[in-house]
């Protein structure tokens, strides 16, 4: 079972990253109004029940995956 | 006095720190990331800079993870003395030891430089001979040194005195010009700047002296 763990630096927080992106982006004439940075992680789990493996994933986050006071994230359920 | 170093794959300030040690007639003992240690073997830890587990996911996160910070760990909540350097800092705060975040510098780009620090509250352990407003030259060599610390963790930083150092002039974007902390028991310190590549004067500098 396959899923995708997005993290983002939290709003509050000076993403360096975006802005550097978005000011190319502007530079070079794409029109938009913000653009932010994060990273995305693929887990392939054994778990055989959602539930369960959205246990073990938030166990993982909480181990290392996040530093909750510089970022959130969202699961999703991938299917490759 | 024994003194413990962390080693862990990507360390590279370790054989300054060693000299440091020695330099002032204590003797350096290796910490390897995946052992744990007897605490009573070593009377301080220093964690050197470098780019342990070459940064990956988040600076020191996964070094924070491994089985010699779980002895650092029990370690430092005995009281005992544990300084993180740089990179040392960066998995002191990941491992919850020191308060904060250490995120990409504001301009993006890695500063190697020289900067001048003014002491804000003086450490009992490390720099004990260091005066309040004291000014410092000690190198920096980061890409991830911007101090974050969520509102109300600062304001504690404020009220407790666990702000260490702070850059006379920022360099990176770090928040209240933070350069380096303490935990609420002061046993616990951090700081991004080097002070084991500043021992002489052809070093460019010897502030570096002052922290053992």
């Amino acid at each position: 079972m396959k899923w995708g763990i997005r993290i983002m630096p939290r709003e509050v927080l000076l993403d360096s990253q975006g802005r550097a992106v978005e000011g190319l982006l502007k530079q070079n004439h794409f029109q938009l109004s913000t653009c932010r940075v994060g990273r995305y992680i693929e887990l392939d789990l054994q778990e055989t029940t959602e539930e369960n493996a959205k246990i073990e994933i938030k166990k993982m986050l909480d181990f290392a995956l996040y530093n909750p006071l510089i970022e959130t994230y969202t699961i999703e359920r991938l299917n490759l | 006095m024994k003194i413990g170093i962390t080693r862990f794959p990507g360390t590279n300030c370790d054989y300054d720190v060693e000299k440091m040690v020695q330099h002032f007639s204590h003797t350096p003992v290796w910490l390897w990331h995946q052992d744990k240690f007897d605490i009573q073997s070593v009377d301080a830890v220093i964690i050197p800079g470098g780019f342990s587990y070459g940064d990956y996911l988040r600076c020191g996160a996964l070094a924070s993870r491994s089985p010699v910070m779980s002895s650092v760990r029990e370690f430092a909540e005995k009281g005992k003395p544990v300084l993180g350097i740089c990179n040392g800092f960066q998995i002191l705060c990941e491992s919850g030891l020191l308060p904060g975040a250490l995120t990409r510098n504001e301009g993006l780009k890695f500063i190697d430089d020289w900067s001048s620090l003014e002491v804000d509250n003086p450490n009992s352990f490390f720099g004990s001979r260091l005066q309040k407003g004291q000014t410092l030259n000690l190198p920096i060599a980061h890409g991830e040194g911007r101090y974050w610390i969520p509102a109300e963790g600062l304001k504690k930083l404020h009220d407790h005195q666990q702000i260490w150092l702070k850059y006379k002039k920022n360099p990176n974007g770090s928040m209240n010009d933070i350069a380096g902390v303490m935990n609420e028991k002061k046993n616990v310190v951090g700081l991004m700047p080097h002070p084991e590549r500043a021992l002489a004067l052809w070093m460019g500098g010897q502030d570096g002296m002052e922290f053992l």
